[in-house]
């Protein structure tokens, strides 16, 4: 006999499954209770791994070596003020200490850890060596023609136009590529469910039955 | 000073992890470790506050009795029993949130396999029946791009299956060459320029050009 658990993700499953005849009221069950859940698990894991270990466990352990976590505490509460129309306007200290930080961090991650090191792995040898020399000239001339496509300043026209366009070719493989990736973790996703169903829902329950 | 204050603070804020990035000096750099564990705790908050919002938006919905108001009791209900359990749990209620070191299931452990991940592979799975129907209108090969976009993703997904290796080996090399060359340049092209893009913006909103953010306009 399934247990209670398996009985549940069975349904659920099914549940979902039957938008593929057409859309009901089980699948629109099913979903809303996955929106809920979804925020309830987040919910556990913030509260788990990041308000406990950062705020709450430093503050009972050694509230005197750590009492300026209150202040965080105090913006990230701050946030909520948002909510009493009087005070509102105070929530917007809070974001913008917290939107000025990250976009601050954000930027120098992006060129540090972005822009500058995939522009220095661009920057490869063009002086005939063998096979991978034509290789070098692929990489250099896709990463090229992909940055005059996202450039917006020039009219795609002539020569910038004709540049773009093999730009786009680039980005059709590229995307070719993570639409196959896709499709394949979709089907193996398909798959889990399928076998799920069948050998540990169906399978006890006809052995069951006969 | 409702306004000036909140740009002010941004402009600060966003200065101190640039500064302390180029001047390796002890005090910069415990200002911004320390903001930053500060900002890993208001990040917990605005996650929540989000929560707020879902639970504002459908408790009007209830209350209004608008079009598929059901539903919306059937979120709020997964939303509490799920919160309830996480954030109890979290603070040492229920057991915890994760596996018993007995190997017995938490409620939100029990929850999360049972109801979550299996809604959640069956809804990610429902993707690959609409893809099929997608991609056979975007397949059709009408022209130059579509027969790329085509044949790399067959090639692709012939390539990483056992399948296509026993048809020839040549599918999972050129899946090689395709993910290592031909798909990295166009990755590092939309890398750079994304990544130009996110710099120039953060700019905008550090020198409080962009102030969207706190529901203020250009001229405010």
């Amino acid at each position: 006999m399934p247990s209670l658990g398996t009985w549940l993700a069975a349904f659920f499953t099914l549940c979902m499954l039957s938008f593929l005849y057409k859309d009901n009221p089980f699948f629109r069950i099913a979903e809303s209770f996955f929106a809920g859940l979804s925020l309830g698990y987040y919910i556990g894991i913030v509260a788990n791994q990041t308000l406990k270990p950062n705020l709450v466990l430093p503050l009972a352990d050694n509230f005197s070596a750590n009492w300026h976590l209150l202040f965080a505490g105090g913006l990230g509460v701050m946030l909520y003020f948002r909510y009493i129309k009087r005070v509102a306007w105070v929530s917007r200290w809070a974001l913008a200490v917290y939107v000025g930080y990250y976009v601050g961090v954000n930027m120098m991650q992006k060129l540090h850890g972005e822009v500058l090191p995939q522009v220095g792995d661009t920057m490869l040898s063009l002086s005939w060596s063998g096979i991978g020399t034509l290789w070098n000239v692929v990489m250099v001339v896709g990463v090229l023609s992909v940055l005059i496509y996202f450039y917006f300043s020039a009219e795609h026209k002539g020569a910038v136009g004709g540049i773009s366009r093999v730009g786009i070719w680039f980005l059709m493989v590229s995307f070719g590529a993570a639409f196959g990736y896709t499709v394949m973790g979709r089907i193996s996703l398909l798959i889990g469910r399928m076998v799920f169903l069948v050998n540990e829902w169906a399978r006890p329950l006809i052995g069951l039955i006969t | 000073m409702r306004k000036q204050v909140p740009l002010l603070l941004t402009f600060c804020a966003g200065m101190i992890p640039i500064v302390a990035l180029f001047v390796p000096e002890r005090h910069v750099s415990t200002v911004s470790t320390t903001l930053d564990s500060w900002l890993i705790i208001v990040a917990g908050f605005a996650l929540l506050l989000g929560v707020v919002n879902v639970v504002q938006m459908n408790t009007n919905k209830i209350r209004r009795k608008t079009s598929g108001w059901p539903y919306a009791v059937v979120l709020l209900a997964g939303l509490a029993i799920m919160g309830t359990f996480g954030f109890a749990g979290a603070f040492g209620g229920f057991g915890g949130i994760a596996t018993r070191l007995d190997g017995t299931s938490t409620p939100f452990d029990w929850l999360y396999q049972n109801a979550f991940l299996p809604l959640q592979g069956t809804m990610f799975a429902l993707l690959a029946f609409f893809m099929a129907s997608a991609s056979y209108r975007a397949f059709r090969a009408r022209n130059v791009e579509a027969t790329i976009l085509l044949i790399a993703a067959l090639i692709v997904m012939f390539g990483r299956i056992p399948f296509g290796e026993m048809v020839t080996k040549w599918f999972p090399l050129t899946t090689e060459w395709i993910m290592a060359k031909p798909n990295m340049a166009a990755q590092r092209g939309i890398m750079i320029g994304a990544g130009l893009g996110a710099a120039s913006m953060a700019l905008r909103v550090i020198v409080g050009i962009e102030r969207s953010y706190l529901g203020l306009g250009k001229g405010e």
